[in-house]
């Protein structure tokens, strides 16, 4: 199981840095726009992109694709089952004698869906409890840290099975709300650390002595300046959720056939696969090309933002 | 990253006493850089200093003056790359240190040149007890083993008047407090008697009163044992009551250098004057402070000419277009010096311009 | 230390409780017949309904129900199958199984992971550092099953050099390449978490002052900088050992290894919701427990954290 594992020492990975050695330097740019020209100068980041860009558009216009390389006509014979990749069907055809390339494009909007919906959701989740529970302290962090302790002593395949197993008939948007319910513990820790470090820094404390509200010190002072590592964590999460929500596919616990995903893709082929490879290499192929672009640029991302890795 | 311009024009070397025996520590035109991608720094540039035996030595000069770097590089631990030493030699009685191999570096660094730094509680390691981190230094150098190794750990923190060091040995750095954890610091330094002991900052990151403490520690252990002491600062203060002498930096070079009470009664050079009238005095009470106006430079864009006009009062044409020589300054030849081109004209006035 | 302990210990009961009440509550509370929920589609038989009812105590209010099952849990009672058969029998019939696949990646996890790492560290940005970090980088992007069915493929089949499948081998031909596909994620973590914590280190100020003591390299990278290193490695290894054993349900099918993960794997294909459930609670106790004992590892390696 790819047990996508928060990226829980990540967090450590972005604290700034305090070389002492280091050669005196010119102020540098500011951070956001030094980070961005460093990620533009990295073919792997375009790369990540141009992928990533290519799984959103057959997620959204599908028929795009199917139109343009495949002659599928959207019928299925049973007798064409399983058979190889022929000229005008590159992917060759499923178990039920789908085009095959059809059903892989078709594949990849479940996987974006969840991986984005998931993400965005829990990144929600941890920035406002994170900037609660850095930012008052007391027991409202006591009790924050302890649901955290909580969500994260689930792990993540495990929990969603025990739980998804109970609800046989759930769509993508009960599985991304169980996700996002096992998902945002990594994060939330991210956001309490970066809050705790930041709202003790002087410009926080002048703007507090300053007579500003609490809610304006959070949302103006605290959150701009917390934010970027969760971030980036949080793109570095995307693909461990499109890993994990194939899965769940995989497993039986996750979307259901007749819905159309790569992980139930790749639960079909496993008993094919010796002699029909074809039914587990496009669905794979594409699964791992997507989640390692966004595992990629995610590290990109982090590299840009953390001098120190350099 | 850009390839590395050619190497500045030579400084004129400082003026030589002629000794009979070499001196205890020697830096002969000092250059080193680092290769980044915002271009070649050059964090050193021709820097020379004269360390005897039994003297102390303060290395003054602001944030990227160089003069961490410079001592970085007599130690051997810069980083290569992106550090290079382009030119120059550190010489310890005369042997060169920069032509030695790795193996042979290591083996002075600790024995014969100790160093001490900045901030002990990220200089120590924290994993470790404190008796560990000192008994090393014999069990790797001399060979005793780990109690003995304990036994002398203890002798080094009641030599530097740890209180209850018997039972302190086996805690870890992050239980001790600032003053007590540079204290350790400098026990480290001193374990084996070594020659030289640079100190990098070595009050920086303490309170003020724990800061005039440790100094008198410094200054003590260094009149007891007559190492020579090589004090890295940027503070005038801190150096006022210890230095025997002082080399002031600026970008990397020196640009005056002079016995302790000669430099504080008329500085030979307007950095120098500058930084004199920027922190208080017992001396001269009741006098206006006044900061050096400006940054220090971007040492990877150096000024044309002296280093320093940008923000020197004095300067002149002159100044941006030619770079002023270390030359001696009075009658005393090789007991003071100073790179200005008005040097005479600073000193006439009693260091007010 | 003892107060170190017995504060995690504390800590670590409202954990349990709510980890075990959440997932109880979800399963049997909310609204519908959990029972006929857990069967999914297949009819159950009154009778067996009226037993299961029974014997999830779902004619009690809530806090008693809960109370119950908790109380079961703790004696080893996970629920029962359709079949009748307790859930914890199936545990104790498969779990050997199951320990020595999870025991033998996490070996490979702890040897081939933090080797990787260093050597990676040590060479950071020369051909060995780029190799590990590429590497790794695929290896964490391809989900197990998929690396699982090409090791069985290209290893198994074409090349013959393990079993391809089934426990009859025994240990360690049976396990090496299961355990291997089982331990390629977390191996690959491990390998960039030792290298990118092994690089931070290795630029501290305290390494500085290894150096400065004049140490050779050696000593300077074993005694002074694996040891603070490896804090996050362990951390992260603890905390892996529990989740071994639940990545154990694919890997285990994928081999045809009669362990608890395949039981797992097949009830959920069969609709045995019961069974699915009491498993999965056991091993989110053990993922719960590995987690605990980090925690107290983790003070005993970092003297910081113990004196707080």
């Amino acid at each position: 199981m790819t047990s996508p594992h928060p990226p829980g020492p990540t967090g450590d990975l972005l604290l700034p840095a305090a070389g002492t050695d280091a050669p005196p330097q010119a102020p540098p740019a500011s951070l956001s726009r030094d980070a961005w020209q460093q990620l533009r100068s990295r073919p792997v980041v375009w790369a990540c992109l141009a992928v990533i860009a290519l799984i959103g558009l057959t997620a959204a216009a599908p028929g795009l694709f199917t139109a343009l390389l495949t002659d599928d006509d959207g019928r299925c014979e049973l007798a064409r089952s399983k058979l190889g990749p022929t000229g005008g069907h590159p992917f060759g055809y499923d178990l039920q004698g789908c085009d095959y390339l059809a059903q892989v494009v078709r594949g990849s909007r479940p996987s974006l869906l969840a991986g984005v919906a998931v993400t965005a959701g829990a990144l929600l989740v941890s920035v406002v409890l994170g900037l609660l529970a850095g930012f008052y302290g007391g027991w409202v962090d006591s009790l924050l840290s302890r649901a955290t302790e909580v969500a994260f002593g689930l792990p993540f395949v495990l929990g969603a099975t025990v739980i998804l197993v109970a609800f046989p008939r759930h769509g993508l948007g009960a599985m991304t709300l169980v996700l996002v319910a096992l998902g945002w513990s990594t994060m939330t820790r991210v956001m309490r650390s970066q809050v705790i470090a930041v709202k003790d820094a002087d410009y926080v404390r002048a703007a507090r002595m300053a007579g500003a509200r609490p809610s304006r010190l959070m949302l103006r002072h605290v959150l701009p300046n917390a934010i970027t590592p969760v971030v980036v964590v949080a793109m570095l999460n995307v693909g461990n959720v499109i890993s994990g929500e194939a899965t769940l596919d995989f497993l039986g616990v996750g979307l259901q056939y007749p819905a159309v995903s790569w992980g139930l893709q790749l639960n079909t082929a496993q008993t094919y696969f010796l002699d029909h490879p074809h039914l587990l290499a496009f669905p794979a192929l594409f699964l791992s090309a997507t989640v390692l672009s966004f595992i990629l640029l995610g590290d990109a991302v982090r590299d840009a933002y953390d001098p120190k890795l350099r | 990253m850009p390839a590395a311009p050619p190497p500045p024009p030579p400084e004129p070397l400082l003026p030589e006493p002629p000794l009979p025996e070499p001196p205890l520590l020697e830096v002969d035109d000092l250059h080193v850089e680092f290769r980044t991608p915002r271009g070649t720094v050059r964090a050193v540039n021709g820097l020379g200093y004269t360390l005897h035996a039994g003297q102390t030595l303060a290395l003054l000069g602001e944030s990227g003056s160089g003069k961490s770097v410079a001592a970085l590089a007599v130690m051997g631990l810069l980083p290569t790359p992106p550090a290079r030493i382009t030119r120059g030699a550190v010489r310890l009685h005369g042997r060169d240190l920069l032509q030695l191999s790795d193996a042979e570096h290591r083996k002075v660094r600790g024995t014969r040149i100790a160093m001490v730094f900045q901030d002990a509680l990220s200089a120590l390691n924290p994993v470790l007890t404190v008796g560990h981190q000192l008994g090393e230094m014999f069990r790797v150098h001399r060979g005793l083993n780990r109690r003995e190794a304990q036994a002398r750990a203890v002798e080094l923190m009641d030599r530097v008047r740890i209180p209850a060091a018997a039972r302190r040995v086996d805690d870890y750095p992050h239980q001790f407090s600032g003053g007590m954890r540079q204290r350790v610091m400098i026990a480290m330094a001193l374990a084996l008697d070594p020659e030289v002991v640079i100190a990098d900052e070595p009050t920086t990151a303490l309170d003020v009163t724990v800061q005039a403490q440790i100094m008198r520690l410094l200054a003590d252990l260094q009149q007891e044992t007559g190492t020579g002491l090589l004090l890295i600062t940027h503070d005038l203060g801190v150096v006022a009551s210890v230095a025997d002498r002082i080399t002031v930096m600026y970008a990397g070079r020196v640009v005056e250098e002079s016995d302790a009470p000669r430099l504080y009664a008329a500085p030979a050079h307007p950095y120098t004057r500058g930084l004199l009238e920027s922190v208080p005095r017992l001396d001269r009470p009741g006098r206006r402070l006044v900061p050096v106006p400006g940054s220090p430079p971007d040492l990877a864009h150096l000024p044309t000419g002296c280093a320093f006009h940008p923000r020197c009062a004095a300067a002149r044409a002159r100044c941006a277009e030619e770079r002023p020589a270390l030359l001696p300054v009075g009658a005393a030849a090789g007991e003071r010096s100073s790179a200005c081109h008005f040097t005479d004209e600073v000193t006439a006035r009693g260091g007010r311009l | 230390m003892g107060r170190f302990v017995a504060r995690r210990l504390l800590h670590a009961i409202p954990v349990l409780l709510a980890t075990t009440f959440l997932i109880y509550a979800l399963v049997f509370v909310l609204p519908g017949d959990p029972i006929q929920g857990l069967a999914g589609d297949r009819p159950v038989p009154p009778s067996v309904l009226a037993e299961l009812h029974r014997r999830y105590h779902l004619d009690d209010p809530l806090v008693v129900q809960y109370a119950k099952y908790l109380g079961g849990l703790f004696t080893g009672d996970f629920g029962t199958t359709f079949r009748g058969q307790p859930v914890g029998d199936v545990i104790a019939q498969r779990w050997q199984v199951t320990v020595r696949l999870g025991l033998t990646a996490w070996f490979f996890e702890v040897v081939l992971g933090i080797a990787l790492g260093v050597w990676a560290g040590l060479n950071k940005g020369r051909w060995a550092d780029n190799l590990v970090l590429g590497a790794t980088t695929v290896v964490i992007a391809v989900p197990v099953y998929i690396v699982g069915y090409l090791a069985q493929l290209v290893l198994g089949v074409r090349l013959g050099w393990f079993p391809v499948s089934g426990g009859d081998a025994g240990w360690p031909a049976a396990y090496v390449l299961p355990g291997l596909v089982l331990a390629s994620f977390g191996l690959a973590y491990v390998a960039r978490l030792t290298r990118a914590s092994l690089v931070e280190n290795l630029r501290a100020d305290y390494v500085r002052t290894a150096d400065a003591k004049g140490l050779s390299r050696r000593r300077v990278v074993i005694g002074h900088t694996l040891r603070n290193s490896l804090i996050p490695v362990v951390t992260f290894l603890g905390v892996e050992l529990g989740s071994l054993m639940a990545g154990a349900i694919v890997t285990e099918y994928i081999f045809n290894l009669p362990g608890i993960g395949q039981q797992v794997f097949q009830s959920i294909q069969l609709r045995e919701g019961p069974t699915v459930v009491g498993i999965t609670t056991a091993l989110v106790l053990v993922f719960v427990l590995a987690n605990l004992a980090v925690d107290l590892l983790y003070g005993l390696l970092d003297p910081r954290i113990r004196h707080d």
